[in-house]
């Protein structure tokens, strides 16, 4: 991960920063430059809310290089409650309760670390309520 | 008036229990739990580090304080398990909470009592007009050598206060601050564990520090042990504060509601200041706290809170300590915490 | 526009090819496709490849391909869609010589994925999903996919063993193919019980890392018909949408809009429905999106993909046999060259050399080539003349 790319996404990864169209209030994250709906290009700054549930889910056993030492790990996409909807890990849960329809909500943490040398990717993650 | 305006914490669900560790390295379980006076400690995922807790204990702060991140005007990480050797966790932590950039930031160690550093300075630095608001945080996820005593108790967890002028919940009455080369406890650079001087972090390190700093901060405001309803002091193991709580004339149930150790084990720079967070969930207006940290190297921070009537409106309105420390609990076993802690030795 | 008909296709055994390079790969392809045509020359070239940079460090393969083919300084395009590149390389193709631009037309793919770690393929694999919003998180494709199959099961409760099906078929036909890399047929129970990657997904539900290469040879119908000695096969529909790049960006995870709207743009081209498609070659990544491409193609009704293919719709000898091949799952899945294959599949059934696999009167053909967890989709049709 370099640091430029890593650092240019901070407010997203961070605070959940996204876009809001003026016109037709479609919501993007990450924001956009044009929306796709009334073709706008005016939007305001939003934070998406913290809270959603489980739309679907499923736990990586065969985890990327970053990441194999917390595989086995639960995946969701999770629709917040303004309707976005976001693709991360659920921590912190016990895989046999998971399921369609559970409420999370998300917490600041660490995402991978680039060996033991290079630098710590923090992001959101969710929790069970 | 300064003093705390919103406070928070945050425990990691996981814990592992006194028997499991001793299992492993064939010690008496039963000794060291009568002996430390512990049960059982807090353990970080493989995903939470002193940042990731840093950052959740300041959400809970923020609910409490009701104020804008962007009026902070300075970010403290008190810790001796910071993510980098030099890249300042407070930077991390301003910018998820959106405190940035007009924000003074620094990182401060000194051992266990980097947390209440933070604290101190905060107050510091509200009280002479320089800030609006600051936030101080002690957090720990420590490491104690594998076999080693300090392996029953090296916990992780956070404690955030953010420290004002305004809308108070606990007035800071007074603070004192007592230090000298004590070398009981420390870990050299590029070490992965501390160690320390056995019995010598005892009676000449804890007990000489706290006792100096906590009979100094009573005489400084001619008051007694028993016109504190509670006391809340560095926690290594469930006994040293209760043992030096009774050397200052404190009595057991003044000790007892800021005693987590005994089931979080020692979070280090959040140790004394998470037990601050449990007693401010219970408080009531007008009750006086007595506070005193412990730093290894080594030194304490004693301070003097009195509750204002502002902690009834929002204490509720984030998670309370104790209900993180007793709720949602997973237990692993001797292997998943190495592997969880990085003990394990692995190939490139 | 002009018609457009393939007249020669060549491809190698897949598989692990430790004795050959990348070049190496592609020319033997390529030659192959060449002498199948009985060509003497070709105008212009198209190389479908997702990610030869990554794999194994070359980039430009316009100028190392014509180089090391030998057939003069051609103009030569590399085609990149992620695992839609063979495809889009088909597609380019036929613009081509659609347009009149040229008019003898080599389109190849291929996809040298063995000479990195598992690791490195996994990683290369995975910039064709969203690096930000999805591969940071740290998700993987077998895992994207999972995520559409629970979604699936839930809302159609397709089951685990209609997954396990797909797997089954693509192996029974592969068996059936002395060019696929896992000839092997394998059972139910086998995929059922092989090693978890993400739930429910299994390893026998994955297609496989492979090396190889397939082109076709592309010519305007009427110097075909003059001078190709076997079948002619016409290009009649041609079709090509894209979608979100991210799997959550879409509106719902259980369909593939993009192979909605590809198929329907091909179908309105080709003046066919459907029903009229004799077989099909579609893109089974996983097991799930063989199920759900077949319902975007519209042979199975939406949520119906599952017991369709339980009840042999899809099979050899069934109303539509789907992945005669053996398919991305058992033929293998060096990802450029996977769309190109396809289309080599069709024109063999189409002209009867299919052998043992061959659908008896198959007139008319789909393929179906898709790119990540969707965001791109090529469909051709072609029907024999």
């Amino acid at each position: 991960m370099s640091s430029p790319r890593y650092w240019r996404g901070i407010p997203q990864r961070y605070r959940l920063e996204a876009g809001k169209c003026r016109k037709c209030g479609k919501i993007y994250f990450p924001p956009r430059l044009v929306c796709d709906e009334c073709k706008s290009r005016e939007f305001e700054k939003v934070n998406l809310p913290k809270e959603g549930k489980i739309l679907t889910y499923t736990i990586i056993r065969v985890a990327p290089s970053q990441c194999t030492d917390q595989a086995p790990y639960a995946m969701g996409i999770v629709e917040l409650k303004d309707g976005v909807k976001i693709l991360s890990q659920i921590a912190d849960c016990d895989f046999d309760k998971l399921e369609i329809g559970m409420p999370v909500r998300i917490e600041f943490r660490k995402i991978y670390q680039e060996g033991e040398a290079g630098i710590i990717c923090y992001g959101y993650k969710c929790v069970p309520v | 008036m300064v003093g705390i305006t919103g406070y928070g914490a945050y425990i990691p669900r996981h814990r592992i229990k006194v028997e499991e560790i001793a299992k492993v390295w064939g010690a008496d379980a039963q000794a060291y739990k009568k002996g430390l006076f512990v049960e059982e400690k807090s353990v970080p995922g493989p995903d939470q580090d002193t940042i990731t807790m840093s950052v959740e204990a300041t959400f809970s702060a923020l609910k409490r304080a009701q104020i804008n991140p962007q009026k902070i005007g300075a970010v403290y990480v008190g810790s001796e398990s910071h993510p980098y050797a030099v890249k300042p966790s407070g930077t991390t932590v301003a910018e998820a909470i959106g405190a940035c950039p007009d924000v003074h930031c620094a990182d401060f160690e000194f051992a266990c009592k980097a947390g209440s550093e933070a604290m101190f300075v905060c107050l510091g630095l509200v009280g002479s007009g320089s800030i609006e608001y600051g936030l101080a945080i002690g957090a720990d996820t420590s490491q104690g050598a594998p076999g080693d005593a300090l392996e029953y108790t090296a916990a992780a967890g956070a404690a955030a206060f953010i420290m004002g002028k305004d809308n108070i919940i606990a007035e800071a009455i007074d603070t004192y601050s007592y230090m000298t080369d004590t070398p009981d406890f420390w870990r050299r650079e590029y070490q992965f564990y501390p160690r320390h001087a056995s019995r010598f972090t005892g009676e000449p390190a804890y007990f000489k520090h706290i006792l100096g700093a906590g009979k100094a901060m009573l005489e400084k405001v001619k008051m007694k042990p028993k016109d504190f309803q509670y006391a809340v002091f560095h926690q290594p193991n469930g006994k040293f504060p209760q043992r030096v709580g009774r050397l200052l004339g404190f009595e057991k149930k003044q000790i007892e509601t800021g005693l987590l150790c005994p089931k979080l084990g020692n979070t280090y720079s959040g140790s004394s200041p998470m037990g601050l967070t449990a007693i401010l969930d219970e408080a009531k207006p007008n009750d006086l706290i007595f506070m005193v940290s412990y730093g290894s190297g080594a030194g304490s921070d004693a301070f003097i809170w009195r509750v204002t009537e502002r902690i009834n409106q929002v204490r509720d309105s984030a998670v309370k300590t104790r209900e993180m420390l007793n709720n949602n609990k997973s237990y692993l076993e001797y292997g998943t915490y190495a592997k969880y802690r990085g003990k394990i030795r692995k190939g490139e | 526009m002009r018609d457009v008909a393939i007249i020669g296709v060549g491809m190698n055994k897949w598989g692990e090819l430790w004795e050959s390079s990348l070049r190496d790969i592609f020319t033997e392809a390529a030659l192959l496709a060449i002498e199948d045509a009985g060509v003497d020359h070709i105008d212009s070239m198209y190389i479908g490849c997702m990610s030869s940079g990554l794999f194994v460090g070359q980039e430009h393969l316009s100028s190392l391909l014509t180089d090391y083919l030998g057939m003069g300084p051609i103009p030569a395009t590399r085609v990149e869609s992620a695992c839609s590149s063979g495809g889009l390389a088909l597609r380019s193709g036929f613009i081509d010589v659609a347009s009149g631009m040229n008019d003898i037309v080599l389109v190849g793919g291929v996809e040298k994925m063995t000479d990195v770690s598992v690791h490195g393929a996994t990683f290369a694999l995975s910039t064709a999903a969203d690096q930000e919003y999805e591969v940071y998180h740290g998700v993987t494709f077998p895992g994207l996919y999972a995520l559409m199959a629970r979604a699936h099961m839930h809302r159609y409760g397709t089951t685990r063993k209609q997954l396990a099906q797909v797997a089954v078929k693509n192996h029974f036909h592969g068996s059936m193919n002395p060019l696929a890399q896992y000839p092997q047929k394998i059972t139910a129970e086998e995929v059922i019980e092989s090693v978890m990657v993400a739930d429910p997904l299994r390893i026998l539900d994955c297609s496989p890392i492979t090396d190889g290469a397939a082109a076709v040879i592309l010519a305007p119908l009427d110097l075909a018909k003059k001078i190709s000695k076997k079948p002619v096969v016409k290009i009649i529909g041609s079709g090509h949408a894209t979608d979100t790049i991210a799997l959550h960006s879409r509106n719902d995870l259980t369909e593939i809009k993009s192979t909605e709207r590809a198929a329907k743009i091909a179908y309105e081209m080709a003046g066919k429905s459907p029903e009229e498609i004799h077989l099909a070659e579609v893109h089974d990544c996983f097991t799930i999106a063989e199920i759900c491409v077949i319902e975007a193609l519209g042979f199975a009704e939406k949520g119906k993909g599952g017991p369709e293919t339980e009840h042999g719709l899809t099979t050899l000898g069934g109303k539509i046999p789907v992945n005669t091949s053996g398919g991305l799952k058992s033929k293998g899945h060096p990802v450029g060259a996977t769309g190109v294959a396809q289309a080599i599949e069709i024109t063999k059934q189409l002209r009867g050399e299919a052998g043992e696999r061959q659908v008896k009167n198959a007139k008319v053909g789909l393929t179906q080539n898709m790119g990540g967890s969707g965001g791109s989709s090529l469909i051709h049709i072609m029907e024999v003349v």
